[in-house]
């Protein structure tokens, strides 16, 4: 059974206006790990709001875990490239902030506010930031911002995980630091992933399947499974098959951007 | 010698000495008439012959706009809350406000002289009227300039809009909120002393008329001076509470890692 399921989805922002994205068509299975990448303004980011539900579909149908899409869905995640966590919130209460609003955390929380925050800095020690969970968010890092919006994408165990190219602002380095993070988040506790990206390598490092989408209006061009074993260490990506798939998308990627 | 940080502390003081010094060496080197420019030490040998009386119409004018101004502040966040999360309010009743705001307030006090006769009511009314808008469009502002990523993430949790409000509107909005009392508030001053000036015979602004008609000009400075201080001294009150409760949004960046 497939947990995410578009069907020639279309989406246009406004009645009559061209559609962002055109008879979409994909789906991802439980707990897979998939990644989105195309050039800027293909649609990327839609087909995540159609996912989550802030969007209805011009055309076609959405359906998560078997029902469709009808209004904002409550078992997701989401964690885009600014980090937007609420400077006058320490990392704790920013990563407890889902716990506030999605139920059944929302009406138990009086009662078991020192349980949740336990597993809060459970989390927060997981992603490698202990010791900053009563920091301001201006105190941290760019990358240390990025871990903790993970942190509260993930705070309430959403069984969807939406990543809008969380990375994307972030130096190589800690980039790459960062990808192990969230390869490491998912393996340890499986959930379903979508990944939209400009970075073939971190597509292709992270993801089971990776889609090509087209220029506007974006359509899925091309379909890629990624059978590289896992765990994938970071010496995978140095390796000649790692380089053959980021090559083989990077083609795609060309063609499209002439066509 | 002196450190930095003393000189910036007392920057202001030397200013304020600066200019009153000038005032007085312009006053007597021209031999300016008292009853057309009083110099500093006649005005403030006026303030200590007048102290009580200046004393219980300063306490007028400055209850009368604390009730304005109160008024005002209530008026301006229920206001500013509705404007802001709404973009059909926004754009029906932004229009309305702007012109509002753009009707000088002292051709309104007859107005409300009429509705309300001479006295408190017209002066905290034109408290009210002048000082609002600024708290309005402010709270406004802070709450229309939420993130759109912001508003994906809370509403993907499933948060009303309600929620939306509370956790994140408002507590973003608060800075734009404090910063517009200090404006407020100054021009909450503002009102009353026209409206007293024009309609009343209690406060400041009707000392000074009764002064300026009897030509005791070291008076009517006296009163400018007083309504300067309470301006100066509120508005350092707000600004203090603004730093206590939103130092998130004014950190040092020097502070930052």
């Amino acid at each position: 059974m497939d947990f995410v399921r578009f069907e020639d989805v279309s989406l246009a922002y406004q009645p009559g206006s061209p559609f962002a994205i055109e008879d979409v068509s994909l789906s991802i299975r439980e707990n897979e790990f998939i990644s989105l990448v195309g050039p800027s303004g293909c649609g990327k980011s839609t087909v995540m709001k159609l996912v989550t539900g802030l969007k209805p579909p011009s055309k076609g149908y959405v359906y998560v875990d078997g029902r469709e899409v009808g209004g904002p869905q409550k078992c997701v995640g989401m964690a885009f490239q600014a980090s937007n966590l609420l400077p006058w919130r320490t990392t704790l209460q920013n990563v407890m902030l889902p716990m506030e609003i999605v139920e059944p955390y929302r009406s138990t929380l009086r009662a078991k506010r020192a349980e949740y925050e336990e597993q809060a800095r459970a989390l927060i020690k997981r992603v490698g930031l202990a010791g900053f969970e009563d920091k301001f968010p201006w105190e941290l890092s760019g990358g240390m911002q990025q871990r903790a919006s993970i942190c509260r994408a993930l705070i309430h165990k959403p069984r969807l995980l939406m990543l809008d190219e969380p990375f994307g602002a972030l130096d190589a380095f800690t980039r790459e630091e960062l990808w192990c993070m969230v390869r490491d988040l998912w393996q340890e506790e499986p959930f379903t992933v979508v990944l939209v990206t400009h970075d073939l390598r971190e597509a292709v490092f992270l993801a089971d399947t990776v889609y090509v989408m087209s220029k506007r209006p974006g359509r899925i061009l091309v379909r890629r499974e990624i059978d590289l074993p896992r765990p994938r260490d970071l010496d995978v990506t140095y390796t000649e098959p790692f380089a053959a798939y980021v090559h083989e998308l990077r083609e795609h990627i060309g063609h499209i951007r002439e066509s | 010698m002196l450190s930095q940080n003393t000189l910036i502390r007392l920057a202001p003081w030397l200013v304020v000495l600066f200019f009153g010094l000038l005032w007085e060496g312009i006053v007597v080197a021209f031999d300016v008439p008292a009853f057309l420019f009083p110099s500093v030490s006649s005005v403030w040998h006026s303030t200590v012959m007048h102290w009580d009386p200046i004393m219980m119409h300063a306490t007028q004018t400055f209850l009368t706009t604390l009730a304005g101004f109160a008024i005002a502040v209530v008026f301006g966040l229920v206001v500013g809350a509705a404007v802001g999360s709404s973009p059909i309010i926004y754009k029906a009743f932004y229009p309305l406000l702007v012109g509002f705001n753009s009707i000088p307030k002292v051709a309104f006090v007859p107005v409300l002289v009429v509705w309300f006769g001479i006295g408190t009511i017209p002066a905290i009314l034109t408290a009210f009227l002048i000082s609002f808008f600024p708290v309005v469009v402010n709270v406004a502002t802070g709450l229309a300039t939420l993130e759109p990523e912001m508003e994906d993430v809370l509403r993907s949790l499933g948060a009303s809009r309600l929620d939306i409000l509370k956790k994140v509107g408002l507590p973003r909005a608060m800075p734009y909120f404090f910063a517009s009392l200090k404006v407020a508030i100054t021009l909450a001053f503002v009102g009353s002393v026209i409206s007293e000036t024009v309609a009343s015979n209690l406060g400041i602004g009707y000392l000074m008329m009764a002064a300026s008609s009897s030509m005791d000009m070291a008076l009517v400075f006296a009163g400018l001076i007083v309504i300067g201080i309470m301006g100066v001294a509120m508005y350092e009150l707000f600004a203090l509470v603004e730093r206590k409760l939103t130092g998130w949004a004014h950190r040092n960046p020097n502070g930052a890692m």
